[in-house]
């Protein structure tokens, strides 16, 4: 198009949009090139990378027991979660299973972790569509799960808790009594958010028929978690291929019907009620559960203190943990779990020594954000927002 | 029916008018915000803050320089010398942790064997320049001295789960 050609017609087209990295809408560090004609999108270019810390090259040179914070630092809003996923993987190239307990309290704090994200997503993407209230009132419920956070392990958020062979501390004294009661309280919440959204005009003016994808083109694009179930497909790893005691827990998969952002947002917001009947049961089971919470294998997991101390044994696998780590037999796996953003994979090569050889992490937001393209063509700038703010990325695990 | 019940629910506005009375609702409860920097949430017995070097009632320094807090630390924060001290007991010489680095995750004090490393209470500890947070021995010493009595109640609270 030449200097001529916009004098006389007057406009150009299509033309382009910056949006981020710096919006508080991209949800992180998104750049997003979109190609407008008029105020509708033609295509929509995600460009990131901006957060990438190399991660994975990192934990090649890392010790197993060191690399489980690189794990916090993912998906940032869900953090044990993705530690989970890293000690399931170490767990099957070992050869070892964590004891019951651990593995109760791990499945509870991934589903306490469930919640968190869903609730920061439910509020940022009210936000992004103009309801600022279920934000302010989520972050309330997100400061109590996080206290339980940092009750357990002593960190808000980077936690350091699941480690593989079970996790590091059993539950302190009354924390247990404080989730149960938060579970109860929970509903009333999930009760008046619901009130606010579900059937608010202006949310769903800004959410029905906004990206459909149909449950062929999830499939084809390789989507998981809740942004597959609310296209009509009900797949849920937990109940697909159960791992730690999700087999023995009752509870149901929503599925969503028309796969928009509507959809999704109602198969966050009951996958949310669904945690908490986890957590409960997970509770239950905790009480008559008694017993180590890590393996007693002292080549995998340190002795207690107090063992420590008093045992020359002991004090010996104490300091070889500590320095050289565990020695993991030659192999690969590839596990995966669901995290509340979908499959979250790891897939870890050994040579036997005692650092991974390779580890590759499947980030479930990264597939979904490679779909925004298609989702938001033919949609208007400020659905773009709305799509983003139901694909529930976070860049933290995008970039890895 | 359900048409009808639609229609009216849709002129009279329920949603929206039911969505501010709950706002309404709530602008009169209590509020859950605290004032920080003079009311400060509850911290647990388990809070990895700033990290200190504790001593032993009797002054005498708890690091024995083993470097495993060296050895375990996945951000190489720490950077310990150490020679025998003119008593013959092995002590360290250079104790330095590079706060910019550390990513708080707990290892050097979980590996600690004589509990001289550990990650304290205090979790306000900003500065105005970098420099200022490349710790050394005789700023992690008085760290300890000044938080030991909560330090030695947090390890005893915490000492059944360890």
């Amino acid at each position: 198009m030449t200097t001529a050609d916009v004098q006389s017609k007057g406009y150009i087209k299509p033309y382009s949009i910056n949006v981020g990295p710096q919006h508080p809408a991209a949800h992180g560090v998104l750049r997003l090139i979109t190609e407008m004609d008029g105020e509708v999108v033609e295509r929509c270019d995600p460009h990131i990378g901006l957060l990438h810390r190399g991660t994975e090259k990192l934990i090649e040179y890392k010790t197993y027991i060191q690399s489980v914070p690189y794990f916090d630092r993912l998906d940032y809003v869900a953090p044990m979660a993705q530690e989970h996923a890293y000690a399931i993987a170490v767990e099957k190239l070992l050869g070892i299973t964590a004891p019951r307990r651990g593995q109760i309290i791990r499945v509870m704090f991934t589903e306490i972790s469930r919640v968190l994200n869903h609730i920061l997503c439910i509020g940022t993407g009210a936000l992004d569509v103009g309801a600022v209230t279920p934000a302010l009132w989520g972050f309330e419920q997100r400061e109590v799960m996080m206290e339980f956070y940092e009750r357990v392990c002593g960190a808000r958020l980077h936690a350091n808790y699941i480690r593989p062979g079970g996790v590091h501390q059993d539950l302190p004294a009354g924390l247990a009594d404080d989730i149960w009661e938060f579970t109860e309280r929970f509903p009333k919440f999930y009760a008046d958010v619901d009130r606010l959204l579900t059937e608010n005009r202006i949310f769903k003016q800004r959410t029905v028929d906004i990206g459909v994808v149909t449950d062929q083109e999830a499939l084809d694009w390789g989507f998981s978690g809740p942004m597959l179930r609310a296209s009509n497909v009900a797949w849920d790893l937990r109940k697909a291929q159960p791992y730690d005691i999700y087999e023995e827990l009752d509870f149901d998969v929503p599925v969503g019907t028309t796969g928009d952002c509507w959809a999704r947002y109602l198969v966050r917001m009951e996958e949310m009620l669904q945690s908490i009947k986890i957590i409960r049961q997970c509770l239950v089971k905790l009480k008559d559960t008694p017993g180590p919470v890590k393996v007693q294998d002292r080549k995998v997991a340190p002795p207690k203190r107090g063992e420590m101390k008093s045992s020359m044994e002991a004090l010996i696998h104490h300091f070889k943990l500590y320095t050289e780590g565990y020695h993991v037999p030659a192999g690969e796996t590839y596990s995966v779990i669901e995290t509340p953003k979908g499959e979250f994979g790891v897939y870890l090569v050994s040579d036997g020594s005692n650092r991974p050889y390779r580890c590759k992490i499947r980030p479930p937001a990264f597939v979904h954000l490679a779909a925004l393209n298609f989702m938001s063509q033919g949609h208007m700038l400020a659905d773009v927002i709305a799509i983003i703010g139901s694909l529930d990325i976070v860049f933290g695990e995008i970039d890895r | 029916m359900a048409f009808l019940d639609r229609t009216a629910r849709s002129l009279f506005l329920t949603e929206l008018v039911s969505g501010l009375a709950l706002t309404l609702d709530y602008f009169f409860r209590p509020k859950v915000t605290i004032n920080y920097p003079y009311e400060k949430g509850p911290i647990s017995p388990r809070f990895r803050g700033e990290h200190v070097l504790r001593r032993y009632p009797n002054g005498e320094e708890r690091c024995i320089a083993c470097k495993l807090c060296e050895a375990v630390c996945p951000a190489l924060a720490i950077t310990i010398e150490a020679e025998p001290r003119e008593d013959g007991s092995r002590r360290t010489t250079r104790y330095d942790i590079d706060m910019t680095k550390c990513i708080y995750c707990g290892y050097c004090q979980e590996a600690c064997p004589v509990d001289a490393i550990v990650e304290g209470p205090n979790f306000e500890f900003s500065t105005e320049t970098r420099e200022e947070l490349f710790y050394n021995k005789e700023k992690l010493l008085a760290n300890g001295d000044r938080w030991e009595a909560r330090i030695a109640a947090n390890l005893a609270a915490d000492a059944p789960y360890r």
